[in-house]
């Protein structure tokens, strides 16, 4: 596959991912995970997480994780078409409904539907977890940092930030 | 919808705002975004901000490029649509690069690679436990709940290609939605009260 076949590759499936992409960049992860380690067999799913690890050890948007992805298959351009492939289309979208907005707000059939879509971006949300601990809880400190963290987030208000910095801790001391 | 006497920021302000919400924004920008723009600049009300967040969450795409849109579109129309979120993007992604380089360089090292077993493993604790908070404010009733766990089974179990699960389900989830609303009578129970 030439360096062009692969950019064209990638921007063609974050642009469709970006524009089914409802609830965000997370609950689209399980499909992101599909893409890239199903269907082109650009990396293992092992390697996928941890991609996504070192996306979330580094601030900004949970969606970069898609320029590590990039990154990882073609390099800086790489990491350039899928941040732009995963923006622009979903962002032209919302340029056009920010533009709509005054019209439709309060409209009580909108707000029927994104209620409608809630569960449905949580339900994914929570899969996107559970796929990605599959490939990272292997062992019992893992596990148990896993479901640690699970329960501080879920159950504390506190900062996420001491999971991950903890996770890193801990990995460095006994994995 | 527009708030009444709220400052509204400069080009300027609006594009040093994001970039700082960017650089600062580990685990994820939207509780900073919120932080910032609401509780420190005050250029957004609690109200203001939780619809223009809903909104973000309907369309499709990253929630807080939708937010960063939304709002730059509001104060500076398309100038500011473009460059809120490009403020927002471009602080991360250097560090990324920065991140990649060393991942690509030392990535092979046996502590580097525990490290990031260890960051990966609460990563997904992370996600887990955030999709569980978010589960549990909504208090959802049984059919909504039904809808989410089918998404969950959808995506985690079967592997279905995410529009199959969103479009097949969201007739679904609207119907819930309607029935709860039917249930529970005047209570609005999520996305703010209804105007």
């Amino acid at each position: 596959m030439s360096e062009g076949g692969v950019l064209w590759q990638i921007a063609v499936g974050f642009a469709s991912i970006s524009l089914i992409a409802v609830g965000g960049g997370i609950a689209v992860l399980p499909e992101m995970n599909r893409l890239v380690v199903d269907v082109h067999g650009w990396m293992s799913d092992a390697r996928f997480s941890q991609l996504f690890a070192l996306a979330q050890a580094a601030p900004g948007p949970n969606v970069l994780v898609v320029g590590l992805i990039g990154w990882q298959v073609a390099g800086l351009a790489g990491m350039l078409v899928a941040t732009l492939a995963m923006t622009v289309p979903s962002g032209l979208v919302a340029y056009g409904f920010s533009r709509m907005r005054k019209r439709l707000a309060g409209n009580a059939r909108l707000r029927m539907v994104e209620r409608g879509l809630v569960p449905i971006a949580v339900g994914l949300i929570l899969s996107s977890g559970i796929i990605l601990a599959q490939s990272a809880a292997q062992g019992a400190v893992s596990i148990v940092l896993a479901v640690a963290s699970t329960l501080f987030v879920w159950r504390t208000e506190r900062s996420p930030l001491w999971v991950l910095a903890i996770g890193a801790v801990t990995g460095a001391l006994l994995l | 919808m527009v708030p009444d006497a709220a400052p509204r920021p400069t080009l300027a302000q609006l594009v040093l705002t994001y970039f700082r919400i960017g650089i600062v924004g580990f685990g994820g920008v939207n509780v900073w975004a919120r932080r910032v723009l609401v509780e420190e600049k005050r250029w957004l009300s609690e109200q203001d901000y939780a619809e223009v967040l809903g909104l973000g969450q309907a369309l499709p795409g990253p929630n807080a490029l939708n937010v960063a849109i939304q709002l730059g579109e509001r104060w500076h129309g398309a100038l500011g649509a473009i460059f809120a979120p490009a403020a927002l993007f471009s602080g991360p992604l250097a560090v990324l690069v920065l991140l990649g380089l060393a991942h690509d360089r030392w990535g092979e090292i046996a502590l580097v690679k525990a490290v990031l077993a260890g960051t990966a493993a609460a990563a997904a604790g992370m996600v887990i436990g955030t999709a569980l908070k978010i589960a549990q404010n909504l208090k959802p009733s049984a059919p909504v709940l039904a809808v989410g766990v089918a998404a969950l089974l959808g995506a985690g179990v079967l592997r279905l290609p995410l529009p199959v699960i969103v479009l097949g389900l969201a007739p679904f989830g609207i119907a819930a939605a309607w029935w709860t609303d039917r249930r529970r009578a005047p209570a609005p129970d999520r996305g703010g009260p209804a105007r």
